[in-house]
Order: C-alpha cells, then sequence, then structure tokens
C-alpha cells in the first residue's frame, strides 16, 4: 500500500470506513469539523447511512438507535460536543450495545478555544455520563496509530458491547503526515441475539436502560464490570521507547508522549539515560506494566497537556516507590520538547522524595514563572 | 377458558396480535391503552409486525414495549425521534416508530422533532398530548392550556410568566419534509375510529416512502386533571379540542393519493 499525505480527520474518517462502518451521525465542530466532512460524501457514496445531526444530543441518540441494530456505527465530535454526548453515552452504556467515539480534544474549560488540549481524559477516561461505566479509551500519538486502531475500535466496541472512544487532540486531527492506510475491509453486520430488526422468526428484542427492579438493575452493573473486567485483562496497548538501560523514566500519552519521544532523543544525545512509556490504552490503564517499570525507574517525569489527570492513574501504579515529576501545559498551548529536556534535567538534579506531591509541585514552578 | 365458549362467528372484539396479554400499569380511564391497542391493531392489520421498531419515550409511555409486541427500544427523554432516525437510516425497509408524550416530544424533544420532520425522516410518530405531565406528578406541559392547574403552575398557568402552549401539530405542518401530520381525539368512540385510521394513514406513509408522519391524539389525564375518567373525557372535548382544533394539518398530495 502507498504512503500518502493525508489529514489526521479525514484519515481517521476514511479507516472507520475501511473498518466497515456502516452509519456515522455527527455535528459540526472545530477541529473535528473534516471528519464529518470527509463522510458526508464518503457514506453515500457507499451507500452507507451518514446524517448531519441538529446538535450533538441528537447525534448521540441517532448513533444509540443505530448501535442498537448492531451495526457499525460511529460519531466524532471535540469536547464541548463530547459534554453534550454524555447523556446518550451513558444510555449506550447502561444499554449495553457498541460504539466508537472520536474525541478530537480542544482547550477548556467551556468554550474555551480550538487548540490542541488533553484536558478531558477524566471525562472520557472516568465515565462522563452518570452511572457506573467504563468505555475503552485509546490515545493514538500519530496518524498513523489513530488509523491503525481504527478497526481495533470497533473490533472492541463490539466485543465488549461498549463504548471504545478514539481519543486525539487538535493537533492530530488537523495535521497532514504520511499514513499507510489499510485495504478496504466488508461490512460485517453480524446476527446479535440483542440487536434490533423486526421480530421475524424469532422472539422479539428489546433494548432498554431501564432497570425499576432494583436487584436486576444491580445484576447489570455487575455485567458491565465484569466485561469491563475482562477488557482490563486482555485489552492493556502500550509502546516503549530507549527503555532498554533507561534510569529516568517520562511516561506521556497521545501528543504529549509524541513530544516527549523528541525529548527523550534530545536528552539521549546529552548522555542522559532516559526512555518514553507511552500508554495506547488510557483506559484501561497499564498499571501493571507502570509498576514493573518502578523497578528500573529512579524517577518518573509524567507529561500531559492538562493539569496532571493522567498522572493520577501513574501514582496510583507507582505508590510511592520511587519520586514522580509532573510537568503540564493548558488551555491549548502546546509543550515544545526542550521543556521536557529540561524538566528531565531538573528532576536528574533534584529527584525529591516518593512522597511529594508532584501536581502541587509543578503548579508552584509555573506560577513562579 | 374464555376462548372456548366464544363462537367464532360472533367474535366481534379480541386481543390484536400486536397486543401482549400484560396488565396495564395506566392509571384506570387513562386514554394510553386505547392508543397502544390501535398501534397494535394497525400493525397487525397491515401485516408489518414482524418488521416493526419502536422507540418507547420517557414519561407514562416508557413501558409501552411491554405492550406493544414488537422489537423495541427505550430512548433518552425527547431522543426519540433522533434514535428512530438512527435506526430507520441502518434498516430503511423496516417499520419505525415512536409515541412519546408532549413533555417528551414538545419541550425536552423539540428540536429532535422538528428535525426529523425537516429532514423528511421516514418515521411515524405518534404524539400523546394530555397537556400536562402525567408520569411525574402531573407538572405544566408545553401544551399546558392558559389558567390550567398543575402541580408546577397551582394557580393555573399565568401565559405572562409561564407563556402558551405549543400547537405541535400545526407547527410541524409547515415543514416541507413532513408528509402527513394530522390531530385527532381519543374521546369517544367515533374520534376513536378516526383516530385509528389516522395512525393506519401515517404508517401506510413510511411504508411508501413518503416522509415524516405523525399523528397528535388528544388525550386525558384524569389522574393529573384530578377529575374521574369520565370527567376527564368531557373536559378533553370542552376545552382541549377548542385549544388544539382536531383536523388534517399536512397531508402531501401522493399520501391523499394512497388507497387505504
Amino acid at each position: 500500500m502507498a504512503r500518502e499525505m493525508w489529514k489526521g480527520n479525514e484519515a481517521i474518517a476514511e479507516a472507520a470506513v475501511r473498518a466497515g462502518v456502516e452509519a456515522y451521525f455527527g455535528y459540526p465542530i472545530t477541529p473535528q469539523n473534516e471528519v464529518l466532512e470527509y463522510l458526508s460524501h464518503r457514506m453515500p457514496e457507499l451507500g452507507r447511512a451518514f446524517v448531519q445531526a441538529e446538535s450533538e444530543p441528537a447525534a448521540i441518540n441517532m448513533v444509540y438507535g443505530a448501535a442498537c441494530t448492531g451495526a457499525r456505527v460511529m460519531t466524532s465530535s471535540s469536547s464541548p460536543g463530547i459534554s453534550l454526548m454524555q447523556e446518550g453515552l451513558s444510555y449506550i452504556a447502561g444499554t449495553e450495545v457498541p460504539m466508537v467515539l472520536v474525541n478530537v480534544m480542544r482547550g477548556g474549560p467551556g468554550l474555551g478555544n480550538i487548540a490542541p488540549s488533553q484536558g478531558d481524559y477524566n471525562q472520557i477516561c472516568k465515565g462522563g455520563g452518570h452511572g457506573d461505566y467504563h468505555p475503552i479509551v485509546l490515545a493514538p500519538a500519530s496518524i498513523q496509530e489513530a488509523v491503525d486502531l481504527m478497526p481495533v475500535a470497533f473490533e472492541l466496541a463490539h466485543k465488549y458491547l461498549n463504548i471504545c472512544t478514539i481519543l486525539i487532540d487538535g493537533s492530530i486531527g488537523q495535521m497532514m503526515e504520511p499514513v499507510t492506510l489499510p485495504e478496504m475491509q466488508p461490512v460485517i453486520r453480524k446476527e446479535y441475539d440483542w440487536a434490533v430488526s423486526g421480530a421475524k422468526g424469532r422472539k422479539r428484542h428489546l433494548l432498554s436502560s431501564i432497570y425499576l427492579d432494583v436487584p436486576t438493575e444491580e445484576k447489570v452493573n455487575l455485567r458491565i464490570l465484569g466485561r469491563w473486567r475482562e477488557a482490563r485483562e486482555n485489552e492493556i496497548r502500550f509502546k516503549e521507547y530507549y527503555l532498554d538501560d533507561a534510569e529516568y523514566i517520562i511516561i506521556g500519552f497521545g501528543t504529549a508522549g509524541r513530544i516527549a519521544l523528541s525529548a527523550v532523543r534530545a536528552a539521549r544525545a546529552q548522555g542522559i539515560k532516559v526512555g518514553l512509556f507511552r500508554p495506547i490504552s488510557v483506559n484501561p490503564f497499564p498499571y501493571k506494566r507502570v509498576e514493573e517499570l518502578c523497578k528500573q525507574a529512579q524517577s518518573f517525569l509524567v507529561v500531559e497537556m492538562n493539569t496532571g489527570q493522567m498522572l493520577k492513574d501513574v501514582q496510583v501504579a507507582v505508590r510511592n516507590r520511587v519520586p514522580v515529576r509532573f510537568y503540564g501545559r493548558l488551555g491549548g498551548v502546546m509543550p515544545f520538547p526542550d521543556e521536557f529536556v529540561t524538566e528531565i534535567q531538573e528532576m536528574i538534579k533534584n529527584p525529591g522524595k516518593p512522597e511529594d506531591d508532584p501536581a502541587d509541585l509543578w503548579y508552584q514552578r509555573m506560577i513562579a514563572r | 377458558m374464555v376462548a372456548t365458549i366464544i363462537n367464532p362467528e360472533n367474535l366481534v372484539y379480541a386481543r390484536p396480535k400486536g397486543f401482549t396479554d400484560t396488565p396495564s400499569h395506566y392509571c384506570p380511564g387513562c386514554t394510553h391503552g386505547t392508543a397502544h391497542r390501535l398501534v397494535a391493531e394497525v400493525l397487525e392489520e397491515m401485516n408489518v409486525l414482524d418488521k416493526a421498531i419502536g422507540v418507547a419515550p420517557v414519561g407514562c409511555a416508557v413501558f409501552a414495549y411491554n405492550y406493544i409486541d414488537t422489537d423495541f427500544v427505550q430512548a433518552a427523554h425527547g431522543r426519540a425521534p433522533a434514535m428512530a432516525t438512527g435506526i430507520k437510516r441502518v434498516w430503511p425497509d423496516r417499520v419505525v416508530f415512536s409515541y412519546q408524550g408532549d413533555g417528551d416530544l414538545a419541550s425536552i424533544g423539540m428540536a429532535e422533532t422538528v428535525h426529523a420532520a425537516a429532514r423528511g425522516e421516514n418515521i411515524t410518530i405518534i404524539f400523546i398530548n394530555n397537556a400536562i405531565y402525567g408520569m411525574t406528578g402531573g407538572q405544566m406541559a408545553p401544551t399546558t392550556l392558559p389558567g390550567m392547574k398543575t402541580t408546577s403552575s397551582p394557580n393555573g398557568r399565568d401565559v405572562e410568566t409561564q407563556g402558551y402552549p405549543i400547537r405541535m401539530a400545526e407547527l410541524l405542518a409547515t415543514l416541507d419534509g413532513a408528509g402527513y401530520i394530522v390531530r385527532r381525539s381519543l374521546h369517544d368512540p367515533a374520534n376513536i375510529r378516526k383516530a385509528k385510521k389516522a395512525i393506519r394513514t401515517a404508517f401506510e406513509a413510511q411504508v411508501h416512502g413518503l416522509g415524516f408522519s405523525l399523528v397528535e391524539l388528544l388525550s386525558t389525564c384524569n389522574t393529573g386533571w384530578g377529575v374521574t375518567p369520565i370527567q376527564s373525557l368531557a373536559w378533553l372535548e370542552e376545552h382541549m379540542i377548542p385549544a388544539f382544533p382536531l383536523g388534517d394539518y399536512k397531508i402531501a398530495p401522493e399520501v391523499a393519493a394512497l388507497k387505504i
């Protein structure tokens, strides 16, 4: 397959098409508009469903309806739009039907701006909508990785009857890079024993998230948790760089992880034995692997484009075994590799203590600037 | 066994095939049961029970699927037209309908309703207008009449501060995507028969791909209105019909040409 220049949002849209997405419903919001625009011509061309909805709540509820048919279905949006979709996402989780969500994060809170941010990690990974549920979240760091994860996202959503989110930020959505797109896959519509299609020759199917009988609702919650525990066991994904001899380890996901790789290479050029651990499945988070890395690392540096949201997950894994340092940029500011290199140097000079609060120390440094 | 003592030749009334044998959870006197039955009868008569997919609302009819015996999904409050859109776009040859009350359809779901109609979404909506929120205990609805007492307009709906009722059939009829928009009532047998015919026409419009169809049914909520079932039927006729005139608000020429 040829390597071609693609814009992130369009490549993701085409990758979804090739992964057999049958229905897309969305609403314009920057910086994800190109997903919607691209699919507005590509889906009808293939005889597949596309609707530009009147709002994000409408879009996610169209997704909800289509998901109830068992078709491969997706939507895409960006931070404020994702907030509007939380109602539908909770219903979809509660009804146990599969869907793929692409979230192209931007600066917030509120209307914020249209610059790249990672401020919605908690919202996406920890549920967002009401009730106990755990969406699967994959965070690619390049357009190629996003493209490669699209079929995986559909497979995971259908395997675990769950929401699978591709979590990127505006920079991955908007930039262009060379990518190899996968071959077109045939549309797969399985005959699920739960999907609605008209009760021809079978008992009727009912799909709902209402369980007025409280013990039944508890059982449903346990069933949802059971599938999540399975996903937690089987679906951990991460990438490691220069870790073989690394004494210091940076942890970052998505764009922050990608920038960190440049920083690691620059620091290596200075003779610093530093490596990068980049979680791809941020939910389920690779806690065990981070725990193992505590044996090797003298300290960790967590980098994010938020106030330290993934940091909390790292701290759960590290459990004060070694010092953790944090560095974040906020509100749509993209960090430069140099900033991370400086942080690595500072960390080596002053590693701190394992019980230090990295988010607090970072905040003190930020306001002292 | 009732079935054994009935002479089949004399049978004039039976449970439709599309209606499950489930004790009703609706209040005695409520017209939801009538509306449910009409939908079940029509789907059976059209022979589409095995290709119909219903979308239940949030409100008293949240359990519509306990009675109407087809595949069913249950939507978030007001989102049934969006959910029906998602299903219909994946299964264009299925019969997709939602069943919604006034709070669901005309308040929280106003955008979903209007835009489904504007898109000419090929779905059918059965809209129950009883001028009140029944399930949550009788609060003011977008269709509550001026001066009407509810638990959230205890002194009567004051149009100065609480606005005016919305006439959905009239509003939707202005949209080019709407193929069939009518208002009927369930307060007496003659009107119930007219309502059934309208429901049939609405589903036929969908089967023939003629765009968005909606039947608004003026209904009673004797519990929420604080009257007896019989009083509620009289109240509907006396107060609701003048405010929400019965009639055909939009019948596309293709729908009018259907032989039913």
